[in-house]
């Protein structure tokens, strides 16, 4: 079978693209099939954070009450200093970080180098797994402490409970999934199973190394959620 | 069968971005601990977080060597919901007008909730 994308030259610009869509073959040349795939549901997955965003603007535009100060609510007291929003900003940067060992592990496993991709793999899970402890820590907080609910909280507007628990909790719920499926590919990495492409569960499918790099995807793009979080809903 | 290529690039590119990444979350940060208000705040924290954005989806995942075919297909449908950002603001212009009419001060209903 002939690479579906050397037979003709692409076009250049919006040509190319319809070159491409109207081949009669794949759209989407040169791309593994998971990658498109995975793609496709982070789409997916794009618009269902996004409907959480929207809705909550929507609620905090329409009470009548005045909206908690997230700069005051997420404080934390260290060292005797009351610090705006510090646990918040840490949860941040240890997310940034997973998503820089995540993109080297990416480089590294197309070179086969199966212990740094591992240690990498390993290193971003551990990430991972900090940032949904910290998250733990703060819901804690804000339940037992401050006394928020879904539905009613002392420091202002109710919708405040809803919007906070329905956001953060899918997004934490996000981050868990992929610290799993992060030791999983891990894994498989270091026991050789995508240099013997040995197939992969639910699938009858070779595994290589492209699944780091759709691994990679999914990760990179529970990030970008949180910088949207991040400015929305606790920086506004 | 054909063997689709994956993405290499050298590792200094990831290190720059990340080391981007941390200088502009460091910045949104401060716009927060420095107190800016008003529209300096909003546009400050909207530059942060598209050239945030940007980085991540262009460097970390790829976009920019992929092929205009999948850009497209995966940058474009978002857009729709720039649509449900206008209704959804429009919507709650209104419910938050009609609240400061029924449920406001002085009103009936706010007499025979007392």
């Amino acid at each position: 079978m002939a690479s579906s994308a050397e037979s003709l030259p692409l076009p250049a610009g919006l040509q190319g693209v319809v070159a491409d869509w109207s081949s009669d073959q794949r759209a989407f040349k040169n791309v593994p099939w998971g990658k498109a795939m995975m793609w496709i549901f982070l789409v997916s997955d794009t618009f269902i954070f996004s409907c959480f965003l929207i809705s909550y603007m929507a609620v905090r535009m329409s009470t009548t009450e005045p909206w908690p100060n997230p700069s005051e609510v997420f404080a934390l007291t260290l060292w005797g200093k009351k610090i705006p929003l510090i646990l918040i900003a840490i949860m941040t940067f240890v997310l940034i970080s997973s998503s820089g060992t995540m993109a080297m592990a990416v480089k590294f496993g197309y070179e086969k180098n199966k212990k740094i991709t591992f240690i990498l793999l390993l290193i971003t899970a551990a990430l991972g797994a900090t940032f949904v402890g910290m998250q733990a820590f703060e819901w804690t907080k804000l339940i037992v402490e401050e006394g928020v609910r879904p539905w009613s909280n002392p420091m202002g507007a109710a919708q405040f409970g809803a919007s906070f628990f329905m956001i953060t909790g899918f997004h934490g719920t996000h981050v868990s999934i992929g610290v799993i499926f992060l030791i999983i590919v891990a894994i498989k990495v270091l026991r050789g199973d995508l240099d013997h492409e040995r197939p992969g569960f639910l699938t009858g499918r070779k595994g290589n190394y492209e699944i780091v790099e759709t691994m990679g995807l999914y990760w990179h793009f529970v990030d970008l959620v949180w910088v949207f979080i991040f400015a929305f809903f606790y920086l506004w | 069968m054909a063997h689709a290529q994956g993405q290499q690039h050298p590792i200094g590119i990831y290190l720059k971005i990340w080391g981007l990444l941390f200088i502009l979350s460091a910045g949104s940060y401060l716009v927060d601990y420095l107190q800016f208000h008003g529209y300096l705040r909003w546009s400050l924290l909207i530059l942060f977080m598209l050239l945030k954005a940007g980085l991540i989806v262009s460097f970390f995942m790829h976009m920019i060597w992929e092929r205009l075919a999948l850009i497209y297909a995966i940058l474009v449908p978002p857009l729709l919901l720039l649509v449900l950002l206008g209704i959804g603001a429009f919507e709650a212009d209104y419910t938050f007008f009609t609240r400061g009419t029924f449920f406001g001060p002085g009103t009936a209903a706010q007499a025979q909730h007392r």
